[in-house]
């Protein structure tokens, strides 16, 4: 299995730890990853000693000083609950929660900040599709469509309005390169799918899925889709419009932004007619033991007390992340995602799972001999962090015949310094372990 | 670098690469399965127990270096103890990872055991160390599962 399209950069001339200039990247917009840096507090500590090289993105990313202070800001300064109550604070706390709603719609481009809800995760946005739609659209013999490459958070769902419904779930294979085998999806694709759900970037694999052909394909039979959008939303610009998807879903936490805040956008001709998720406080106009009147959008689908301050950090994370330009990450960590795939491949007995030809971010890989725990403990001595393990995506780990990979996952932030590091952590690595 | 050299220790790398009584036992009249869903471990241990001793055991699976390690020279430890001994010698084991960083680990009556001290200044990688024995207690108990969850 080659990792890498043959042809040789002069990246790999070079001696080993020394940095060669960055080849240009035509028109693309340039960030400075070492002044950006500055921004992450958390990026200037030592771990056992070490400085500390940040390379578990996917797993969760670190958060700018921006961030920071806009979910501090809130607790000091503007906390009160949201939607209700007349006085002075609430009214700011409610302007900055439906602000933040109004940044994250320009953000992706939705048509409407009433299209966009706001959860905990991608992980309550499928579940709140899979209730919701699953309610209003799935009966028996009905079909679920994805692929072999999701997050557990994008089947099992799945899976369990499957149990309800008597419905099935259908999977789409990968091929051994880790890329959707686009035919098969189209073969599954049948009279009886009532949803496509496809991650857009794999986490434990880093492939970039067609998702605007799939969403063209399912549309031209009528099929809705939800798109997995965790692990797209920090390093790749995504505008719902232009993609026309039906659903899209993401974490704050992955994107630089809090835990426990995130978005589902839907189009509303889906959200108008989907029952709500949760029953509760807020997600409703008028109750009475007789008949309850549910909110309009986008609060029908926001029960109980929401995470405000996440919100305004996450309001503050897409402002910060539109300052450093969704493009220029793209090509910076494109760039620096060739220079680690180079420089890994040096590592004797390395073998990088998850060489699609189109890929963010991800380097999950394993060397003969030497289990990933192994690998992960010995790097963290070093400071270096990454995600060992199965990443949630079991499946995936099954179809490569693997228990678990090592997998370096970048952002922006990093350098080729980190990737450095790696690579000299790596053969210590195989050092320690003889 | 120098806990990382007490944690993965010549003895315990030897095991790794060629594990003790990697197989199953013929004859067996206990099993379990022991599985971390943290990191994927995963083994399937295969006793002959006759008149509460240990005669036989065996282990397959896969692992990280410490795990294996840990079946393999557990496999070593227990062959010919009553099973008393072995939940004995277990909780000795268990006392060698998890005592107090301040106090030094007591190696006595471990014997080739006392290798995993090291292991007690990476707590993350204690239930990599002791999944084989939390599956051979099972296997006694006639539990079929182990999890270190």
């Amino acid at each position: 299995m080659s990792a890498l399209p043959s042809s040789k950069l002069e990246d790999e001339e070079t001696m080993p730890g020394v940095v060669p200039p960055p080849p240009a990247v035509a028109a693309a917009p340039r960030l400075d990853p070492y002044k950006l840096r500055e921004d992450f507090p958390i990026l200037r500590r030592k771990v056992h000693g070490k400085p500390l090289v940040y390379l578990d993105n996917a797993n969760t990313s670190q958060k700018p000083q921006a961030v920071i202070e806009a979910t501090d800001h809130f607790y000091r300064e503007i906390n009160a609950n949201i939607h209700r109550g007349n006085h002075w604070l609430s009214e700011k706390a409610t302007e900055a929660y439906e602000g933040a709603r109004e940044k994250v719609r320009r953000f992706i481009n939705a048509p409407d900040s009433k299209e966009v809800i706001f959860v905990r995760g991608a992980t309550e946005a499928v579940n709140l599709v899979a209730s919701s739609f699953g309610q209003a659209f799935v009966r028996e013999g009905d079909e679920i469509l994805i692929t072999a490459m999701e997050h557990h958070s994008n089947i099992v769902p799945w899976q369990l309005l499957c149990e309800r419904t008597g419905a099935k779930l259908k999977v789409a294979s990968i091929n051994d390169d880790g890329e959707l085998m686009f035919e098969e999806l189209e073969r599954l694709l049948s009279p009886r799918t009532k949803l496509v759900s496809v991650v857009h970037v794999s986490n434990a694999l880093g492939t970039v899925n067609p998702v605007k052909r799939i969403i063209d394909l399912a549309h031209s039979r009528s099929v809705p889709v939800f798109v997995d959008g965790a692990q797209a939303m920090p390093h790749l610009p995504v505008d719902v419009t232009a993609l026309d998807c039906d659903f899209y879903a993401f974490s704050g936490h992955k994107m630089f932004g809090p835990t426990g805040i995130g978005a589902l956008y839907g189009k509303s001709k889906w959200l108008c007619t989907m029952p709500p998720y949760q029953g509760g406080g807020d997600m409703i106009l008028s109750v009475s033991f007789e008949k309850t009147t549910y909110n309009v959008l986008p609060w029908k689908f926001e029960a109980g007390t929401a995470n405000i301050a996440g919100g305004a950090g996450l309001g503050a994370t897409v402002e910060y992340l539109e300052s450093v330009g969704m493009s220029a990450i793209a090509a910076w960590e494109h760039e620096l995602l060739a220079y680690g795939t180079e420089r890994l491949l040096e590592v004797p007995g390395l073998r990088i799972i998850g060489t699609a030809r189109e890929k963010a971010s991800v380097l999950s890989f394993v060397i003969d001999g030497i289990h990933p725990h192994d690998i992960g403990t010995i790097l963290d001595r070093d400071g270096i962090a990454v995600r060992t393990g199965h990443h949630c995506a079991q499946p995936v780990m099954t179809r490569f015949c693997l228990p678990a990979t090592a997998r370096a996952s970048l952002a922006f932030y990093n350098t080729r310094e980190d990737i450095d590091a790696l690579v000299k952590g790596l053969h210590e690595v195989r050092k320690v372990m003889g | 670098m120098s806990d990382l050299r007490e944690l993965y220790q010549e003895v315990i790398l030897d095991h790794n690469r060629a594990p003790h009584n990697y197989r199953a036992v013929q004859d067996a009249n206990r099993t379990a399965q022991g599985y971390n869903p943290l990191c994927g471990d995963q083994l399937t241990l295969t006793l002959r127990v006759e008149d509460d001793v240990v005669k036989e055991v065996g282990f397959l699976g896969q692992g990280c270096a410490i795990s294996k390690a840990s079946a393999s020279l557990m496999t070593d430890s227990v062959k010919g103890k009553s099973t008393a001994e072995v939940e004995a010698l277990f909780e000795r084991f268990h006392l060698l990872l998890t005592g107090p960083p301040d106090v030094k680990a007591d190696p006595k009556g471990l014997g080739k055991l006392a290798v995993f001290a090291g292991v007690r200044e990476f707590p993350v990688r204690v239930k990599c160390a002791t999944l084989a024995w939390h599956t051979l207690h099972n296997a006694l108990k006639g539990e079929e599962q182990a999890s270190t969850e």
